[in-house]
């Protein structure tokens, strides 16, 4: 077939519909876009885990400690979900991990803000997952078979992980009024940071309508995070508490929310590398890594003996 | 110092040696069949069972695991997919539907 035909089949696939497998052809564009949407995607839930690992050892009861752990730990099995899945299309783990510890990769900029208090834990439930959720559920879709089976798996487990976290809200806003304090206040730093995880917007977007084409995204930025912020704005009035947008006012014509302006150059800045955790994060991955070479090594070195005692046993 | 490949095919120091791949496959319940579930890196056969455990039945989604390393795994080409399928394309006779029968025929 000529390569023109070749492309044309490929899309008719997608339009039709067809998933596409890790032995099928694919245009490099398409497998590269991938390649960068999962790996970025994966490195998010790795370096997810560490805001929250924070708050472990201080949650306020057991009942929330192992809540957490077992919030942090389906955060680890995302990652590795996506991985393997970014690994058929033939790029290796060494790779994705190299290009995450050498900051050549990104992850979601979400994770570069800190966890000051309890209710940050409530706080990127409802609103980070929340917003996760709202981009992954489409994903479930997504034309290359690896990345929606996937994401399948992770949406089912990423519903408790908002639901908790709205729970530790809606605990604290029925609190006493330093509780209910401390919910406005991690409301109020987690809300804008959390409009802003849809990404740039839709002008400002150029690779969307190619990924749009390819149904790797179902919906475009805007159209998701007005989606969220619909949603939110609701949601919040069951805390009695607000959201830090004093234009936030429901648009009867539109039948939306209208919602201030975003702060893009925080958005940049934070991207780039200078948020308020940047450094710490990719220090803590790094150190977490290479603190693990040696129990690599040893599981190398005793899986060679027991192979090697079995040959000899065989002989 | 000795070296010994990696996932990709690379060789690496052996400390820096990457543990290869595992595909892992899960009965869900008892009686049904063990379905592909997707796959993780482990040093051994031992260690890959352990970590399916942990990647994917924190749910209680299984009850039994298998695991085979992915080099062991051989697959039909997708580009000739044509050609491996067509002998079965077109002998409608072998389903049921394909035989003209009254309709007062019951139990059949």
């Amino acid at each position: 077939m000529p390569a023109a035909d070749i492309e044309k089949h490929f899309q008719g696939k997608i339009d039709q519909d067809i998933r596409i497998e890790p032995k099928d052809w694919m245009p490099e564009a398409y497998r590269k876009t991938l390649v960068r949407q999962m790996s970025q995607h994966a490195h998010s839930e790795i370096v997810g885990m560490l805001p929250e690992a924070n708050w472990i050892t201080r949650a306020p009861s057991l009942r929330r400690k192992a809540t957490l752990i077992a919030k942090v730990q389906d955060e680890a099995g995302h990652g590795l979900y996506l991985y393997s899945a970014a690994e058929t299309l033939g790029v290796s783990r060494d790779e994705m991990i190299d290009q995450l510890h050498s900051g050549k990769a990104k992850y979601s900029s979400i994770f570069n803000y800190p966890t000051l208090t309890w209710a940050d834990m409530g706080a990127i439930g409802w609103l980070v997952d929340g917003a996760a959720i709202m981009n992954q559920v489409p994903l479930c879709r997504a034309s290359y078979g690896p990345y929606a089976r996937a994401m399948v798996r992770i949406c089912k487990e990423e519903s408790f992980h908002q639901r908790q976290g709205f729970e530790i809200l809606l605990v604290l806003s029925r609190g006493n009024a330093e509780q209910r304090r401390m919910c406005q206040d991690a409301i109020d730093r987690w809300w804008w940071p959390s409009v802003m995880m849809f990404g740039p917007n839709d002008d400002a977007s150029p690779h969307t309508a190619q990924s749009m084409q390819w149904k790797i995204k179902r919906f475009t930025n805007d159209e998701l995070r007005q989606r969220f912020i619909d949603v939110c704005a609701e949601q919040v009035k069951l805390l009695g508490m607000t959201l830090p947008d004093n234009r936030l006012a429901w648009n009867e014509d539109r039948g939306h929310y209208d919602f201030g302006p975003i702060d893009w150059e925080e958005f940049r800045n934070v991207i780039n590398g200078n948020g308020p955790c940047n450094r710490q994060r990719l220090e803590a991955r790094v150190k977490a890594h290479a603190d693990g070479a040696w129990v690599r090594e040893a599981a190398v070195a005793h899986a060679r003996k027991k192979a090697s005692l079995n040959k000899e046993e065989a002989a | 110092m000795e070296k010994i490949p990696g996932i990709t095919g690379e060789t690496r120091p052996v400390g820096q040696a990457s543990w290869p791949l595992w595909e892992i496959f899960i009965r869900s319940k008892q009686g049904l069949d063990h379905k592909h579930v997707g796959s993780l890196h482990a040093a051994d056969a031992a260690m890959a069972i352990e970590n399916a455990r942990d990647a994917y039945t924190r749910r209680m989604e299984g009850i039994s695991i298998w695991v085979v390393e992915s080099k062991h795994i051989h697959a039909s080409n997708p580009d000739e997919a044509g050609s491996l399928y067509d002998p079965a394309n077109d002998k409608v006779y072998r389903h049921p539907t394909f035989y003209d029968l009254p309709d007062e025929l019951k139990h059949m």
